[in-house]
């Protein structure tokens, strides 16, 4: 199995049909195979171990994923936005490679001769040039299709390797082949070296749904994109969502009449948020998606359908179902376990465990899957009795206050409806008496007074146990988040530290 | 068959990937396929006429064997004279 059958597919059902459009030039399915053909030639005449991405998205990134899957070389794009010292360290990691896009910043960090470096524009037109003379058959892909550096929150980034077997199971377990009408189009704004972004142009090309990417996100310039060039189809990590929203309530909010679809994932959703925009956009359909790197994206999903009811519903059981990322696709099994190892029934939180033929839970260096093939995601949460899965942090997340386990999520959801919260997140700090304890920070609404720490104290004690009272309170402007929407819960232990 | 072998009809422009198999016979239009195109082709016995199309996935009853269609031609697929059928791909919501 290889990815590049994708492209070869569509190629060959139609090869002059627009596949992708960035900064307004055009490329069709037989130019971007082309291409990856052309790559593929220059990658293997390079004798590097790795394909590299540094740049922003473009056809560049389609060239190399499936040039490197031809030749056989995973394919490593890598986050442009990490400090020098970090960027240096993975370069020497996967030196000697055959890297696109910033030449100057590659080679000021990684002097290495054994690197091969090209600008963006050098590479497409060499991969084009090889294109004419470059064989058409590719290597069987048995091997790692891409390599994606975890960020590294508490150590060494791990570097999570795909096969081409995972994602090949993934596209074809969830996407039906050639089956987005000609005019569909699908709005790409998530950076390239995200499971998402990588997920995006698999699914698009295989439904053949035309790619319209966005290299660098600003809300004017999606929504501009969007109506420009009549996306059907978006998908978002909810930061992006909120900024859109907030650039159409400011009066630059151009008609949007064929966009039909919106996916979401990457991070928490706030419920607010996802009820004001699908009051927003009344005939859009939205889903949240829930995956991870190592699960080769989506492996939980909560569709249109599921939304409108939420929305629409009394029932507060229904209406809960917008907080949570749906039911698991029917390619993967879902199972809560405790601490032990042990299942747990519906409702118990626990740490989330998966098991598919798109789960890779594989590192560079070791394999986390389990003897029976289930992968830790070390997240955690909880079914419901309607088989719905509810996220409550990482397992890493969850404070442990004198023996008991307490997951930020519940405490921040009580706090969370104070009308004077506008966003609000819990910790754990360091304890004499229990080990651990709860800190909570807040960022007060806009044009309210900032609600007293004695009633928010309060309110968590009336509404859930003692022992989740919070031990100290902050207030500040915003919460840390990175450029993808996640919270950044060490940052926020360091502000109880100091 | 290992996953990710591609089989080329003998018959007609069909070719498949494997994406799983057991033992047993894949024949397009009722004779057997293989990794290389025979030099003469034949034409597909009348009875798995019925073709193949781009993209879908062919399975025998018990899901043993799984055949991705990659190239469509007008022969029709089989595993040992028994016909594969379509499988029903419940679609989903584009998720990324």
């Amino acid at each position: 199995m290889n990815i590049a059958l994708f492209l070869e597919m569509a190629a060959d059902t139609a090869p002059d049909r627009i596949g992708l459009v960035c900064d307004g030039q055009r490329w069709s399915y037989a130019d971007l195979l082309a291409g990856a053909r052309g790559a593929a030639a220059l990658i293997r005449d390079s004798g590097c171990a790795h394909v590299a991405l540094l740049d922003e998205s473009s056809e560049a990134a389609a060239m190399a994923l499936f040039g490197a899957a031809l030749a056989g070389v995973p394919y490593v794009p890598l986050n442009y936005r990490l400090a020098d010292a970090d960027l240096g360290a993975l370069l020497e990691r996967i030196t000697p490679a055959l890297i696109v896009g910033d030449v100057d910043r590659v080679r000021r960090l990684c002097p290495a001769d054994s690197n091969i470096v090209l600008t963006r524009a050098a590479f497409v037109e060499a991969a084009q040039a090889r294109a004419v003379d470059a064989p058409s058959e590719g290597e069987d892909g048995e091997g790692v299709a891409i390599q994606l550096f975890t960020s590294g929150t508490t150590a060494a980034p791990k570097a999570a390797i795909l096969r081409h077997a995972n994602l090949v199971s993934y596209i074809l377990g969830t996407v039906e082949f050639a089956a987005a009408p000609e005019e569909d189009a699908a709005l790409v704004s998530v950076p390239p070296y995200h499971i998402a972004g990588i997920a995006a142009l698999l699914s698009s090309i295989y439904a053949m749904r035309r790619i319209l990417m966005l290299p660098a996100f600003s809300p004017e310039a999606w929504l501009d994109l969007a109506a420009g060039e009549g996306a059907s189809n978006a998908f978002v990590v909810p930061t992006m969502l909120a900024r859109i929203i907030e650039t159409m309530a400011k009066g630059h909010n151009p008609d949007l009449p064929a966009l039909r679809a919106i996916a979401y994932g990457g991070g928490k959703m706030p419920i607010e948020l996802i009820h004001q925009a699908l009051d927003l956009f009344p005939a859009t359909g939205f889903t949240n998606a829930y995956g991870l790197t190592e699960t080769s994206s989506t492996i939980a999903l909560l569709g249109p359908d599921e939304h409108r009811a939420a929305h629409g519903s009394d029932d507060p059981i229904v209406r809960a179902r917008l907080g949570s990322v749906g039911r698991p696709l029917p390619t993967v099994e879902i199972e809560i376990r405790d601490e032990d190892g042990a299942v747990l029934p519906p409702g118990e939180p626990g740490e989330i465990y998966v098991r598919g033929e798109q789960v890779s839970g594989e590192y560079r260096e070791r394999s986390a899957l389990d003897a029976d093939g289930w992968f830790p995601t070390r997240d955690a949460g909880y079914i419901d009795a309607d088989g719905y899965l509810f996220l409550s942090g990482r397992a890493d997340d969850v404070i442990v206050r004198g023996g008991e386990n307490i997951s930020p999520g519940e405490i921040e959801d009580v706090v969370m409806t104070h009308p004077a919260v506008a966003e609000a997140a819990a910790v754990a700090i360091p304890s004499h008496e229990w080990g651990e304890a709860v800190g909570l920070i807040v960022v007060p609404r806009a044009g309210h007074d900032a609600p007293g720490e004695d009633e928010l104290k309060q309110m968590v004690r009336a509404r859930l146990r003692s022992s989740r009272v919070p031990e100290r309170v902050l207030f500040a402007d915003a919460l840390p988040y990175n450029e993808m929407g996640k919270l950044l819960r060490r940052e926020i232990k360091k502000l109880f530290a100091a | 068959m290992k996953p990710g072998t591609k089989l080329k009809s003998a018959v007609c422009d069909t070719e498949v990937m494997v994406i799983r198999s057991g033992t047993g016979g894949i024949e397009c239009g009722g004779a057997a396929m293989g990794e290389a195109k025979p030099d003469a082709i034949g034409t597909p016995d009348t009875a798995f006429a019925a073709g193949t199309l781009m993209g879908k996935r062919y399975i025998d009853a018990a899901g043993t064997f799984e055949l991705l269609c990659v190239k469509p031609g007008k022969g029709s697929l089989s595993v040992d004279g028994v016909a594969l059928s379509i499988k029903d791909a419940k679609p989903l919501p584009a998720s990324d």
